[in-house]
């Protein structure tokens, strides 16, 4: 027991020695964990005939982002069976490919939002939005009626698409030039019942991708 | 005559007196936000004041205003008295202490106002996220130059672990935070899906291991031996638990991503890391408890060490649980659900505040030069009140965690469903009630200790108290901090 200590005194009468080694320490787990991950998980595409978001889409993806909805509602289905059965199939990583940042959060007070698409009526969403008791009794979500009153920022919403083009997006000049013309008019809740109706239509992976991932039953 | 150093703790007390209003501040929005999911429309239609803009605030506020402003303070306390030494740049020191301020400020507000990335524990938009990080570099700079300027050869086990604390938290902020700015408010993150995911609980995992674990660690372990008035049990055990805890953590982050997109073999790695967690986390809080051995007297005496020796427990309880609720199997169930909340809670209510606030307790009359807090009845309200709340607010969303849980995947023999997502809300919301009700009692215990801390500031606040003069080379205080590691 005595030599080994004697290395731990050694650090401990050095700075320099105790802050590089705390350091290293601190890498190993991220290194050994992460390298391999960001290597394939760059390799990671985007499912065949999947586009990143309209313009609208995009501007409902912000709303969705500037809101804080993650807090409550999650966009990732286990692999577990009572969850499929509930919210359909398993989310893949092709999904969210273009979501910056991901929407996947990590606690459901409200449920799952990664395949609500085309589960309501554009009608209902703004109902419910406007007033989440009026058609669920019991919700204890928030009203968001004035997202009617705010419409959307174009300028900003050219700005991301650039941004996103360059972290590789593939938008084309026309689509950046258009995007001002695609949400004029638009509120901030036209553009989120957007984005929201296309979950898990839009960016769905062809079918045999996500049938093939093993459902666990437990 | 020879000019006597004197320590500074002049920027010590105004950390001392921002985290006692941050933690006001941050709990009290925390019972707010609470009620609001029992009583949605709380927020009267204001935008900034519903639960999902305002919940970030909360966990802001109580994690980086309250609980980083504590442990700048005490680093900088810990540094000066386990070194003999004058604090390393004073100026960069109230460059830190105003900047740190200045950062909590702009988040807590802009947050709110929809300027958010909506990454979790990781709000704050770009320009907040660079001012952050000049502080952060600034007090890593001032904690180690002090460091580099001590009397005593060996560096105490407690600077170890606020070293490790500032190089991870600096290390992670940075790269969780790699953004494209599109305007002054807005920005794109470079990460993308599963990236993100992942770089995403790299971070939200490794900020509760190096600030809600390491850091108050480092806290633990200067204030427990000084409160027991006896040297650590082993401070050997400590310093294997250091090197221990820090490789051991940061493997353990896929654990918030079992059974999600992430690849399996990560998750795997992470649940195994996240069992081997158990053991330096417990070892840390079985060497605090056994420091207490022969002096358990003064637990029943001291409020200060009431809480320190509950939060031990708070600290073991919470880590044994983390590590069960990262087994996949328990996973299932737990995850998504009201049980994260609870844990997460006992974790800050139960380790972190207790170890916080016994360790305010006992560092506050030392640089307010008096002998002691201005009232002990109020000190033994607090514990109470604390101890009592944070038992409401967990039992009630361990209840509430498990039923969710539980009715998700309640299925009839054919295989379906047996409950709506509307069913389980129903059945916990008057959980939710409880929650807000254990809250109040915390926020009522805060409010004491803010008051019992005003009384103490008397002679602070009329300008006399003499600086305390640093120990210099009287032949007592070579070698090392004997009256903390023992002999050994």
């Amino acid at each position: 027991m005595k030599i080994p200590f004697k290395y731990f005194e050694a650090i401990e009468k050095r700075t320099w020695l105790l802050g590089i080694l705390t350091a290293a320490f601190l890498s190993l787990g991220g290194l050994a964990e992460i390298t391999p991950l960001f290597a394939a998980a760059n390799s990671v595409k985007a499912p065949e005939g999947v586009k990143p978001y309209s313009a609208e889409r995009l501007a409902g993806f912000e709303v969705y982002v500037h809101n804080g909805c993650y807090l409550c509602h999650s966009q990732m289905i286990r692999h577990l069976s009572f969850e499929t059965q509930r919210y359909g199939a398993p989310s893949v990583a092709e999904e969210s490919v273009y979501d910056r940042p991901m929407q996947w959060g990590s606690k459901r007070t409200g449920p799952d939002l990664a395949r609500v698409g085309g589960k309501y009526s554009d009608d209902w969403q703004r109902q419910h939005l406007i007033d989440p008791r009026s058609v669920v009794h019991e919700s204890n979500m928030p009203k968001y009626g004035w997202l009617e009153d705010k419409e959307v920022d174009a300028k900003t919403l050219q700005n991301r698409m650039r941004a996103l083009r360059k972290l590789g997006a593939p938008y084309t000049d026309e689509e950046i030039e258009n995007a001002p013309a695609k949400v004029e008019g638009k509120t901030q809740m036209d553009v989120l019942i957007a984005y929201l109706q296309g979950l898990g239509i839009d960016n769905k992976a062809p079918a045999n991708e996500t049938q093939d991932k093993e459902v666990n039953h437990l | 005559m020879q000019t006597q150093e004197t320590y500074n703790d002049g920027v010590i007390r105004l950390f001392l007196y921002a985290a006692i209003f941050w933690a006001l501040t941050g709990m009290s929005v925390g019972v707010f936000v609470a009620a609001e999911l029992y009583w949605p429309n709380m927020n009267m239609d204001i935008p900034a004041l519903s639960f999902s803009r305002l919940r970030p605030s909360h966990t802001f506020g109580v994690i980086f205003a309250f609980g980083v402003s504590a442990l700048i303070g005490t680093s900088f306390y810990v540094a000066q008295r386990t070194g003999h030494t004058r604090l390393a740049f004073g100026k960069l020191a109230y460059f830190v202490f105003w900047g740190w301020q200045l950062s909590c400020v702009l988040a807590m507000i802009t947050v709110p106002m929809g300027y958010t990335q909506s990454k979790e524990y990781a709000e704050p938009e770009w320009l907040i996220d660079i001012l952050i990080a000049v502080v952060w570099v600034s007090y890593g700079i001032v904690f180690f130059g002090t460091l580099a300027r001590r009397r005593i050869k060996n560096i105490y086990v407690a600077c170890w672990y606020y070293g490790a604390f500032i190089v991870a938290v600096g290390m992670m902020h940075i790269i969780n935070n790699l953004v494209l700015p599109i305007s002054l408010t807005r920005s794109v993150p470079i990460y993308s899906g599963v990236v993100d995911a992942m770089v995403q609980w790299w971070y939200g995992h490794n900020a509760v291991a190096f600030i809600l674990t390491a850091g108050f660690l480092g806290m633990m372990y200067y204030f427990v031996p000084r409160q027991a008035q006896q040297p650590l049990w082993s401070y050997r055990f400590s310093i294997v638990n250091f090197w221990a805890l820090i490789s051991v953590y940061m493997w353990a982050g896929a654990h918030h991503l079992m059974y999600t997109a992430l690849p399996d073999w990560v998750q795997s790695v992470g649940m195994a890391f996240s069992i081997i967690l158990v053991m330096p986390s417990w070892g840390s809080a079985a060497n605090g408890l056994m420091t207490f051995n022969g002096v358990w007297d003064r637990v029943k005496k001291d409020p200060a060490a009431k809480f320190m020796v509950i939060s031990l427990i708070f600290y073991g309880a919470s880590t044994m649980e983390g590590s069960i609720m990262a087994d996949k199997t328990v996973n299932s169930l737990s995850h998504y659900t009201d049980w994260t909340v609870a844990h997460v809670h006992s974790g800050s209510l139960g380790w972190v505040a207790m170890i916080t606030i016994g360790s305010l307790y006992a560092m506050a009359p030392r640089i307010l030069g008096r002998k002691e807090m201005h009232s002990h009845a109020a000190m033994e309200w607090h514990f109470w009140l604390h101890l009592l709340g944070t038992l409401l607010y967990v039992i009630a969303m361990w209840v509430a965690g498990v039923t969710e849980g539980l009715m998700w995947r309640a299925s009839y023999a054919d295989g379906t469903l047996m409950y709506s997502f509307l069913d389980s809300l129903i059945a916990i919301k008057p959980w939710y009630v409880v929650r807000a009700l254990g809250g109040a009692f915390i926020v009522t215990g805060m409010g004491l200790m803010a008051w019992n801390m005003w009384k103490t500031t008397d002679q602070a606040r009329s300008g006399n108290i003499a600086p305390i003069p640093v120990p210099l080379d009287d032949g007592t205080s070579h070698g090392n901090n004997s009256q903390l590691t023992g002999a050994y």
